[in-house]
């Protein structure tokens, strides 16, 4: 299928939901649960979640939803989780993601990694200053990390530049750190924004707001 | 199959002077990382005993050797970009020096086999001369196991 067609199938706010649900919990989500939370029936969960599968959005998977094993537990039930590559739809078509490699390729090869850091903060900088987010999460949810909280961290789900991140991943993780802390300068809370890399997540990782305020 | 890289380091200067002490003393922590990280197989150690000691070699003056067996090119990737390596990456330029070449080479090994020192350096020695093939890759052009381009 190809990306237009892919992303059009979000056009429905069902489905929408349903995948806004999904992709936001980074763990493989049962039929129930996602009915649950998007507030309809399963059947017509079921139905919408099959077809983001069919459109390459969404992943499914069998697995077992509950402890209980042998006889009386039941067959496994079906999972939903996102699917792995990208989707980009432009019209006009555009085609930022070959320069944006030509230029990592550049920085890299002129070994000027510290220069591409300080302009990354200066457009973080740039971009906090004029968002109107009210909260920290809502502003890294507008630049499209998917922030979640662990335990008192906020961690980000989701790398805004993966395909980059795979090609320069030095560059672009510190220089995504360095928007990063721009982005907090920029709405005048300069916090301690640092590297925790994990696997199939964003690098970056933020103290919690509410915890800040109770160091203060 | 399993994945077999071989990187050299260019050091700023000899490695027990003052520049390097910082480095030198992440060599524990990080080596103790890469041995519990997942898909890790095996890697070339100096001195059983002292974690902090270098692994001597012919090729050259101030290079340090660093040379490790993989299950995977994920497992390699989650280690070197995905844990608390990348801290130490990211201080690549305190203690070594910019190189144009290339300086990290991949190539499939069988399971258990362990290749020398020697052939480390000759794949790395074919990635210089011929660029990236199935005997001699990067994470950037790298190969599978059957020699496509993955």
């Amino acid at each position: 299928m190809d990306d237009l067609a892919a992303v059009a199938a979000l056009n429905d706010p069902v489905r929408r939901e349903l995948y806004r649900y999904v992709t936001s919990q980074g763990r493989p989500v049962g039929r129930n649960e996602a009915a649950e939370a998007a507030g309809v029936a399963r059947p017509l969960a079921a139905f919408h979640l099959d077809k983001l599968v069919e459109s390459g959005l969404l992943e499914a998977d069998f697995a077992r939803l509950t402890e209980k094993k042998g006889p009386g537990s039941g067959r496994p039930a079906k999972v939903y989780r996102r699917a792995p590559g990208e989707r980009q739809v432009s019209v006009p078509p555009r085609d930022y993601r070959t320069l944006a490699l030509v230029l990592a390729e550049v920085v890299d090869l002129l070994g000027a990694d510290e220069v591409a850091e300080k302009a990354a903060h200066r457009i973080g900088a740039r971009l906090g200053a004029e968002s109107a987010a009210t909260g920290l999460a809502d502003l890294l949810r507008e630049r499209g990390y998917e922030p979640y909280d662990d335990d008192g961290t906020l961690r980000l789900r989701n790398c805004p530049f993966h395909v980059l991140a795979q090609e320069q991943p030095l560059l672009v993780c510190s220089m995504n750190l360095s928007l990063c802390q721009g982005l907090l300068e920029g709405r005048g809370d300069p916090g301690p924004a640092r590297l925790d890399p994990r696997p199939g997540e964003c690098c970056v990782v933020f103290p919690q707001e509410d915890s800040k305020t109770n160091q203060s | 199959m399993h994945l077999a890289q071989f990187n050299v380091a260019h050091m700023r200067a000899p490695v027990d002077d003052p520049l390097l002490t910082e480095f030198v003393a992440a060599l524990e922590p990080v080596n103790t990382l890469a041995d519990a990280a997942p898909g890790f197989v095996w890697r070339a150690i100096a001195n059983e005993d002292d974690p902090e000691e270098t692994i001597v070699h012919e090729f050259g003056d101030h290079l340090l050797i660093n040379f490790s067996i993989w299950e995977s090119r994920e497992t390699l990737w989650n280690f070197v970009y995905k844990s608390a390596h990348l801290a130490v990456l990211q201080r690549r330029r305190e203690w070594f020096l910019r190189v144009a070449e290339p300086y990290t080479v991949m190539w499939w090994v069988e399971e258990g086999e362990i290749p020398s020192l020697k052939e480390g350096w000759s794949r790395l020695t074919l990635l210089r001369e011929k660029g990236p093939t199935p005997d001699a890759f990067t994470f950037k052009e790298f190969y599978d196991p059957h020699g496509d381009r993955a």
